[in-house]
């Protein structure tokens, strides 16, 4: 009896049964969201009771394909990527019953959005340098301090949140990671403009913000701990199925290579050559770290895999504008707008070329990563550091 | 369709295990240094265990001829351990190029190679890439004649496969270097050392007819192998750069803890881990025989000849004034990485060649060359 197919086949007849007791074309859209979360077939890696059924995460891909097939509505997976991605498995790590029993259900069904108020402006690649204060007013917390960075801030309900609550201990020791309602009289969203002329990033400030303490993810003291759980599943979302050959930037030039043949030149030849074979070691490169992942090989590999990608993203969308010549000095629209997920590939080259410029800086820039390259998966020495055993407060700032 | 396995097979980790025992056994970095002093006696005896003991003479032979019918998959494990010791083997020129140019031939020579108790070369010019036209000797009634300039595997052979011109397209003729003139020549990479080759009226016999397809075919798995043994080659770079880097101090700590040499080591190992990648596609599509194989053979030969370069170079600048003495063993990896560079394609002729296959030709318009 070969039990893996005998998992699957029982978790179809559960999609079968679900989708018969649940119209997915008449049932109220948040209403079927609630009840596939209660059926356990929201994330099927997750605990009973959790929105899942305990079993191994490869079989969710199988109920989501079968729930598109049937027309059902989805959660929104693309505008709520802090909560799903990164908050609800930090919640499962370190979430009391009741933090579960209040968060994850309108977190899977999207009726509450999360982001992330970990950067500051003092605090980018050095996070642990965090200066937001969280103080304790009785069975509250009182926070004061400047986020940055946080996209979707204008649309979250919530946030996670990491605030310093000693700045007497070393500054990893005296962290403490919260979840804050974004509706809070006092938090103030103003969007941050970038290079592109959008504003997918907001500043958050916080001044008088109230916690209660029911609302601290982890212990006191613990912030760093539980914000590296966080940091961790950002790094491992390598994504699911096979990816084919030219998709993504290399797939653009490629196409405007062919569709141009007056504008080629051998130099440019040359270069396209060269991004497209490096474009397919980075493919393959993935495709071998999903096939490790898979017989349980798992390792911090991913960082390499995110500097890969940033560093092509970035020469091939230079690239593509010296391929269009006088049509790659246009732009498509430098008016203000607040998307809610990146658009590489429906915006121009204009916007493909500065938009690639935040690749290697967003999630860690590509110091950071190869720093993590360097000591953990080469194990070379560590950073020389001065700030290990000081107290926060008394650091240079 | 089924996605090929980039990942190592139980069975090919086992006979990783088994060649990098035996070379560590036989071969130290001495005795390779030695042969770029005129020393070549460590050939012989290691070639005999690994060719003969260990069978892998025969690993890509089918069981039919007498071989153990592996794959190229197999081989190329073979492959990155080779360059991982970079070890002075005609695996490659016999066991994968002039072996896979006569296999099926149904000539005497196949089951020779098959035992290990003869060792071929095919006589083109080692930088020969698979997708031009092969220089050809010319035969008149069972006798060879020519020459053949910077030939691998020749000094280590018993036998050379010719190619040759015949009226009705390329022949190989099978002849003894007893009949030939095989004149050393001194080579960048002396643990793959080059020959003049010159037959004159040699006489040789005649393996197959109609071998345009078998050269060629020898000559892409020659240059998807070679990546796998590239890719051994910055392998060893790498992890002997980062134990090294991990020990020597310098400022009072140890040099690896500075930002300015671990990144470098960083991209290195994001380089290594692409290449390996790229050339294990390369051997997975030729041992499933996939439709794809020379577009792998031709990314991973561009990839990792550029790789193991960069990976030697890097390996002797980080190793500061020791990496520049005979007797550490990073030149002897530089001078293997940079001749391979050249070997069997240079890696612009493999884009050439990929640039026709995905349809990204470079074709100078009227446009174009005016400017």
């Amino acid at each position: 009896m070969n039990t893996q197919t005998d998992v699957a086949d029982k978790l179809s007849e559960k999609v079968t049964t679900f989708l018969a007791e649940h119209d997915p074309v008449t049932t109220d859209r948040v209403e079927f969201l609630r009840a596939r979360f209660d059926a356990g077939l929201a994330w099927v890696h997750f605990p009973i009771g959790r929105g899942g059924l305990g079993l191994a995460p490869d079989l969710q891909q199988q109920v989501d394909a079968r729930f598109a097939e049937a027309g059902a509505p989805d959660n929104h997976p693309r505008i709520n990527v802090i909560g799903l991605g990164m908050a609800a498995p930090t919640l499962m790590a370190y979430g009391t019953e009741d933090q579960l029993d209040t968060f994850l259900r309108p977190l899977w069904t999207g009726e509450q959005v999360w982001c992330q108020l970990f950067s500051e402006p003092g605090a980018g690649s050095d996070l642990a340098a965090v200066a937001t204060r969280a103080v304790r007013d009785g069975e509250q917390w009182v926070v004061d301090g400047q986020k940055v960075w946080t996209s979707s801030a204008q649309n979250a309900q919530l946030a996670i949140l990491l605030a310093r609550t000693d700045p007497d201990v070393p500054k990893h020791a005296g962290l403490t990671y919260f979840i804050c309602d974004m509706t809070d009289p006092g938090i103030e969203v103003r969007p941050l403009r970038q290079i592109t002329g959008e504003s997918e990033f907001n500043e958050v400030f916080l001044t008088g913000v109230r916690i209660p303490d029911s609302q601290r993810l982890g212990a006191v003291g613990e912030g760093w701990k539980v914000a590296n759980a966080t940091l961790n599943n950002e790094r491992v979302a390598i994504g699911g199925g096979p990816v084919p050959r030219e998709s993504g930037m290399v797939g653009v030039v490629a196409k405007s290579w062919r569709a141009n043949p007056a504008r080629r030149r051998p130099d440019l030849h040359g270069r396209l050559m060269e991004l497209w074979v490096e474009s397919e070691a980075a493919r393959l490169t993935g495709q071998r770290l999903r096939q490790k992942l898979a017989v349980g090989q798992p390792g911090p590999e991913g960082a390499a895999m995110k500097l890969s990608f940033a560093r092509l993203a970035q020469r091939l969308s230079g690239l593509e504008l010296e391929l269009l010549g006088e049509e790659g000095l246009r732009y498509d629209d430098w008016t203000l707008r607040r998307p809610l997920e990146v658009d590489f590939l429906g915006r121009g080259p204009g916007y493909r070329y500065l938009r690639a410029k935040g690749n290697s800086i967003e999630g860690g820039t590509s110091e950071i990563l190869l720093n993590i390259v360097a000591e953990r998966v080469l194990g070379l020495p560590p950073e020389h550091r001065v700030d290990r055993d000081v107290p926060f407060r008394e650091l240079a700032k | 369709m089924t996605e090929l396995n980039l990942l190592y097979t139980d069975v090919e980790d086992d006979l990783r295990r088994t060649v990098r025992d035996l070379l560590e056994d036989r071969l130290g970095p001495s005795a390779v240094t030695a042969m770029y002093d005129g020393d070549r006696t460590i050939v012989e005896p290691l070639w005999r265990a690994l060719a003969q003991n260990l069978g892998l003479a025969g690993l890509l032979i089918p069981e039919a001829e007498g071989g153990f019918g592996a794959s190229a998959r197999e081989a190329a494990t073979v492959c990155e351990e080779l360059g991982r010791a970079a070890a002075p083997v005609p695996f490659l020129t016999s066991a994968v190029v002039a072996t896979i140019a006569v296999t099926g031939s149904g000539h005497q020579v196949v089951a020779e190679l098959a035992a290990g108790v003869t060792t071929a070369a095919l006589a083109v010019p080692f930088a020969t890439a698979p997708y031009g036209p092969v220089p050809r000797l010319a035969a008149t009634e069972g006798t060879v004649t020519g020459s053949v300039s910077s030939v691998a595997g020749a000094l280590e052979a018993d036998v050379l496969l010719i190619p040759v011109d015949e009226a009705d397209g390329l022949a190989i003729y099978a002849v003894p270097v007893s009949e030939a003139i095989v004149a050393a020549v001194p080579s960048l990479d002396m643990s793959r050392q080059l020959a003049d080759i010159v037959l004159d009226a040699a006489p040789g016999s005649r393996v197959r007819g109609d071998a345009a397809a078998s050269v060629r075919a020898a000559l892409l798995a020659g240059a998807a192998m070679l990546a796998s043994e590239q890719v051994g080659v910055a392998s060893w770079c790498l992890a002997g750069t980062v134990d090294y880097l991990r020990e020597r101090r310098q400022f009072g700590r140890p040099v690896g803890s500075f930002q300015a040499l671990k990144h470098r080591l960083a991209d290195l190992y994001v380089s290594v881990e692409s290449g390996t990648a790229t050339a294990r596609y390369a051997a997975a599509a030729l041992a499933a025989d996939d439709s794809d194989a020379e577009v792998a053979t031709a990314i991973a030969a561009s990839y990792c000849s550029n790789l193991a370069v960069t990976a030697a170079e890097e390996a002797l600048q980080l190793h500061g004034g020791i990496g520049m003495t005979w007797e550490h063993p990073v030149h002897l990896y530089l001078k293997r990485a940079k001749a391979a560079q050249l070997a069997l394609g240079h890696p612009g002729e493999h884009r050439g060649r990929l640039a026709d296959l995905v349809d990204l030709p470079y074709e100078a318009t009227d446009a174009g060359k005016s400017r």
